[in-house]
Formats: C-alpha cells, sequence, structure tokens
C-alpha cells in the first residue's frame, strides 16, 4: 500500500510523456492524458492519506536502500494534506484549462511533469532529492509560463529562470556545507548529526543562511520576489492558477521541513538570531507586499503582490517558532493555496466578461456575473481573515502564536496586513458590486446575465478558445461568456475556503502528531 | 592567512567562479551572457561539492584500492546537479530564441525601450 507514495512521482511522469511520444499522432490526447493522469494521481494521495490516517507517520525506502544511505521518502499528516491539495488543484486546472487553454500537448506534459515535482518536494526525506525536486518544479514551471502568448511572457520566464536558478543553486550550496558538517543527507539524520557537531558551528550557520535564502526566492519572499509578479502576470490564466496555488506553497514547505525537521527547535534555543532574522525578513515581506499591491490596478499583478505578502505570513508563522503559530502557518499555507487558485481562475474567467482585468473593467460585474463575482467576493474576504474561512483560521493562530512567543511585532504586522488585504479587496468588491458598468457593455448584459448561454458556450468544449488572458481585447469584441467548469471551480474554491474553515480544527488535528514530534 | 588559503586553492577557485558567474549574471546587459553567467556560477557550486569529497593521500573508492578512500557521493550527486544545469540551460537558450525572434535583439536595454513604446 505504501507505494503509492513513490508511485505519486512516478505516474505523473510516465503519464507526461505519452502527449510528447504520441502527440504526432493523435493530436489531441493531451488533455485526455492528463485528466487520466490528475485521477489516478488523487487516487493514490487518498491512498497516502488514508494510510497516514490510519496509522500515522511511516517512511518508504526507494529501491530497497536503507536511510540514511538510499533516498527516504516521508508521509506523515502534512504532506499527505498537501498531496492531496495537489491533486485537487491539479484535477480542478486540468478541467479548467480544458476551455481555457492554452491548447498544446506539451502544455499538458509540462503540468504532469510539475505535479510530479511538487509532490516530490512534499514526501521526500532526503535534501538533496529536495533539491532535484525543487529544479524539477522549476524546469516545468519557467516552461508553463513561458506558453503565455508572446515575447512578453518568454522575457517574464526567462527572468524567472535566472532568479529561480541561483535561489535553487544557493540551496544546493547550503546542503553542501551540511554535508561537508555531517557527511549525511537524510532529513532525520541530518537532525541528530547536526546537534552532535554543534550548531554553532560557522559551517552549519552558512548552511542554514544559505538554505533559507535559497527557499525564500522560490517562495518569493521581499525583497527576493521580483521574479514573481511578471511570472504570473504573463503567464495563461490556467497555469497562473497552478503555479500560485502550489509552486510558491512547495518552496514555503521545505522551509518548513528544513526549519523542524533538520534544524530543529533545538538550533532556534542554541542560535535564537537565525530565526529572528527570518521573522524580520517575513514581516518585512508582508507589509511592503501588501503596499505593492494596493498600488496595482492589473488585478492579476495584485493577486502576485498579495502572494508575497500572503508568503510573508506563513514563513513568519514557521519562524516565530511555537507549535501554535507553525500550526497557523500551515493552516495558512493550504487556505492561501485553495483561496489564490479560486482567486485567479475567477479573475480569468471575469476578465473575459469584463473585457480587461484592470480594478476599473470589473465595475458593474456583478450583475453580468452575479454568481462568479460572488464567488469571487467571498474568496476575497476569506483572504483578508473574516471568519470562519480558513483565512481567519490560519491569521488567528499565527497572530495567536506570536502572542505566546513574545512576538508583539508580527502580530502588529498580522493586523495591518488584514487592514491592508481588505483595502485592496475592498475596492475591487466595491467596483463590482456598486458601481454602474461603463457604457458600451449594455448590449453584453443580456447576454451574459443569462446563466443558460453560458451552459450552451461550455458545450463547445476545446474549440471555443475560452482564453480569457487577452487582457486588452478592443472594445467592439464580444464579451465571453463564463465556462461551466470555470464557474464550479471559483464556486467550489469558495465553499471549500468557508468550509475547510468551519473544520480547521479537524486539520489542525491532523497536523498535531507532526508538529508534537518538534515541539 | 596566506597557508590556509594556498592550502585550499580548489575551494578558492570554485568561490571565485561562483562570484564571476554573479558578476556577470547581474552586470551584463546581453541575455545570453547572463545565461552563461548562470552556468559559471553553477560550476562553481559543482567543483565545491567534487572537491569536499577529496581526501589527501587516500585511493579511488575501489574494492581492489587500499582504504582510505574518497568519498564517490558528491560526484555521484555533481552528476545529478549537471544534468539539472543542461535542462535549465537548454530551458534558457529556448527562451532567449523566442525573445531574440520578437525583439530582435538580445540587449536588456533595447529591449526594455522597445516595451515602453509598444
Amino acid at each position: 500500500m505504501t507505494d503509492a507514495i513513490a508511485l505519486l512521482v512516478a505516474v505523473p511522469i510516465v503519464f507526461a510523456l505519452f502527449p510528447i511520444a504520441f502527440g504526432g499522432r493523435w493530436e489531441h490526447m493531451g488533455w485526455g492524458t492528463a485528466a487520466l493522469g490528475a485521477l489516478v494521481h488523487l487516487g493514490l494521495s487518498l491512498t497516502v492519506a488514508a494510510t497516514v490516517l490510519s496509522g500515522g507517520r511511516f517512511t518508504y525506502a526507494v529501491g530497497g536502500y536503507t536511510p540514511p544511505f538510499g533516498i527516504e521518502l516521508v508521509g506523515d499528516g502534512v504532506s499527505a494534506v498537501l498531496v492531496v491539495l495537489t491533486s485537487l488543484v491539479t484535477v480542478a486546472v486540468v478541467a479548467y484549462a480544458r476551455r481555457a487553454g492554452p491548447h498544446s500537448n506539451t502544455f499538458y506534459s509540462e503540468l504532469l511533469v510539475l505535479t510530479a515535482g511538487i509532490s516530490g518536494v512534499f514526501v521526500t526525506g532526503d535534501v538533496f532529492n529536495l533539491y532535484v525536486f525543487i529544479e524539477i518544479t522549476g524546469l516545468a514551471t519557467y516552461a508553463l509560463v513561458a506558453t503565455g502568448r508572446g515575447p512578453a511572457a518568454a522575457l517574464a520566464s526567462l527572468k524567472y529562470l535566472l532568479v529561480g536558478t541561483v535561489g535553487a543553486s544557493l540551496y544546493l550550496l547550503g546542503v553542501g556545507y551540511l554535508y561537508v558538517a555531517t557527511g549525511t543527507l537524510n532529513m532525520a539524520d541530518l537532525a541528530s548529526q547536526l546537534s552532535s557537531v554543534g550548531y554553532g558551528s560557522p559551517l552549519v550557520l552558512t548552511g542554514f543562511g544559505l538554505i533559507v535564502v535559497g527557499l525564500a526566492v522560490k517562495a518569493a519572499l521581499f525583497p527576493l520576489h521580483t521574479w514573481q509578479p511578471g511570472a504570473y502576470a504573463e503567464s495563461p490564466d490556467s497555469v497562473t492558477a497552478y503555479i500560485s496555488a502550489l509552486v510558491s506553497t512547495a518552496a514555503a514547505y521545505a522551509l518548513f521541513r528544513i526549519i523542524y525537521a533538520v534544524f530543529t527547535p533545538a538550533f532556534d534555543a542554541a542560535v535564537p538570531f537565525a530565526l529572528d532574522a527570518l521573522v524580520i525578513l517575513a514581516s518585512v515581506s508582508v507589509v511592503v507586499g501588501s503596499v505593492l499591491a494596493v498600488l496595482q490596478s492589473d488585478l492579476k499583478r495584485m493577486l502576485a503582490y498579495s502572494s508575497v505578502a500572503q508568503f510573508g505570513l506563513i514563513v513568519a508563522g514557521f519562524a516565530i517558532a511555537n507549535a501554535t503559530a507553525v500550526t497557523g502557518g500551515l493552516v495558512h499555507l493550504i487556505g492561501h493555496a485553495v483561496m489564490k487558485a479560486g482567486l485567479f481562475v475567477g479573475v480569468g474567467a471575469l476578465a473575459g466578461v469584463a473585457g480587461g482585468r484592470t480594478v476599473d473593467d470589473f465595475a458593474g460585474l456583478a450583475e453580468r456575473a452575479p454568481l462568479v463575482s460572488a464567488a469571487f467576493a467571498v474568496l476575497a474576504f476569506a483572504l483578508v481573515g473574516v471568519p470562519p474561512a480558513i483565512g481567519f483560521a490560519g491569521k488567528w493562530h499565527i497572530v495567536l502564536g506570536a502572542v505566546e512567543g513574545g512576538r508583539w511585532g508580527v502580530a502588529l504586522v498580522a493586523v495591518v496586513s488584514t487592514l491592508l488585504t481588505l483595502a485592496y479587496f475592498a475596492r475591487v468588491v466595491e467596483r463590482m458590486y456598486f458601481r454602474d458598468a461603463p457604457a458600451p457593455a449594455e448590449e453584453s448584459v443580456a447576454a451574459a446575465a443569462d446563466g443558460g448561454d453560458a451552459e450552451l458556450a461550455s458545450d463547445g468544449g476545446s474549440d471555443g478558445d475560452g482564453d480569457a488572458s487577452g487582457a486588452a481585447s478592443d472594445a467592439g469584441a464580444e464579451p465571453e461568456t463564463i465556462s461551466m467548469t470555470a464557474r464550479i471551480i471559483v464556486v467550489g474554491a469558495a465553499v471549500a475556503a468557508v468550509g475547510v474553515g468551519l473544520v480547521a480544527t479537524d486539520l489542525i488535528a491532523v497536523f498535531e502528531p507532526v508538529l508534537e514530534v518538534y515541539f | 592567512m596566506i597557508d590556509v588559503l594556498a592550502s585550499r586553492g580548489y575551494f578558492l577557485v570554485g568561490f571565485l567562479l561562483m562570484g564571476i558567474g554573479t558578476y556577470m549574471l547581474i552586470g551584463s546587459d546581453n541575455l545570453v551572457k547572463k545565461v552563461i553567467g548562470m552556468n559559471v556560477f553553477q560550476t562553481g557550486i559543482f567543483l565545491f561539492f567534487v572537491t569536499s569529497a577529496f581526501v589527501s593521500g587516500a585511493s579511488p573508492p575501489l574494492l581492489s584500492a587500499s582504504p582510505p578512500y574518497v568519498s564517490p557521493l558528491p560526484h555521484v550527486l555533481i552528476l545529478t546537479a549537471i544534468v539539472v544545469g543542461v535542462s535549465l540551460t537548454a530551458v534558457a537558450l529556448a527562451l532567449v530564441v523566442r525573445i531574440y525572434e520578437a525583439y530582435g535583439t538580445l540587449d536588456e536595454d533595447t529591449i526594455r525601450e522597445v516595451r515602453l513604446n509598444d
């Protein structure tokens, strides 16, 4: 049964080969392969989750080589929840991409490789293996960002590639330092070896610094976020939804594993300034990310900067280093993935109706697309942290942990960021609900407000070019309707954001056994 | 100080390469040179790993040789990392080709001007 954890990585990679190998013969096989791969992946991740729920943490020695010499995969409460999240997001994005595009076999191959890389990051228990998975994730993401139309996407992707590679290389260098200090690469073994080497050793400290900076680049913390707004804004909507939900999440999760499974809270006790510095970096990221988000007029860029702020908050939760704050960080990590994926699909769908994706384009949208607008508003307020949504549960625990740990600065920053989050979402929601639509859109009201039209349109399947990312579509063009899948995904994300918020205590109960080991 | 540096010449070269690579990556306006800078930077890290495995006076890790052995593991790791580096370079150059086709130049400043005029 536990073979499922290794197959989580292997199956998507094998599926990724088919669209490339046979794409010449069957032109439209990409979507079917990806859908099948995503469903198999969902089955495997549910198997892993069931194993963890019934039997607790388990490990898997790849190829039968015993750890610490071989590579070890670890399934526990946190990784199980995250692989299930990965599968669900993959299924949703593959469904969304059927109409929204991009329509090419290579796109689906890249998506499957990305799924494999992210699953690998979530399950591995070996620091060098983690580097390889981070790079697989990175490579697939660079390629996916570049599937966007026009040279701007290629330029954004190249920038992401150069910055991201430096980040991953710094991580690799940090791993080298730890290897020189201890002679092992297995996370559990490193934890015991590091305490005997001594946490104050310059090798260990430098290794920690390099690893944290490397992963902070990948998680897009200010001032290392420069690749992220361009990459999010220029890639196609389905890609943005996927990478905003999972790619930075994988990096932040890796940071969590490194801090707690490798360095352990004993490191924090011995060298308090290391995590203090990370708290400050994360807090600055929260404030600057929120302020930059308020300044944006392009909604995709606004959501991108919002991610900079939210990941600041998550990493601050991890760096406070008490059980409450780390729980909050993990809950917010999962909540953010659900909410951001929903918001990006929502922006993509609504931009098609509005004819643009700036804040002003969204004026009066609530009348023309009532359901998706309502779901978008729910997701926006969930991210602000209105109870009972998941955004509240995460932020609440982070603030509570900050107060417990005596970090009043972080608590203050979290409250200020909530206000700023409200500031940038409220102006969008206000325009959607309380402003009149611009004059030329009047004929389209009749066309788009009717739900029946959308159903007809979604029957068109893949031949309708539903790519909503053409932001500056000319004013005379017929506004697009929202596909049924996009509706289901946005509403589903909104329901999930509130629903998971209601069962947040159960989610925390799943994380508890994992965190108990560390604290 | 000089003694320490002289006995660790290989590490010094590794970190010098990282510095040169980073400088090219940031300082050069040419996109291809940026990619080359990225490669030089990574090569520095690879050399650091390989050097760290060396034990003076040790023999290759073969059963027929006598101990002590040098560590073979970092070499294997770096083989993987080199493969990753090659794939990254391939993706980067493919993107550079696309950018060149669109803008007709590899110079970052010129591309920025073209984009502002659009």
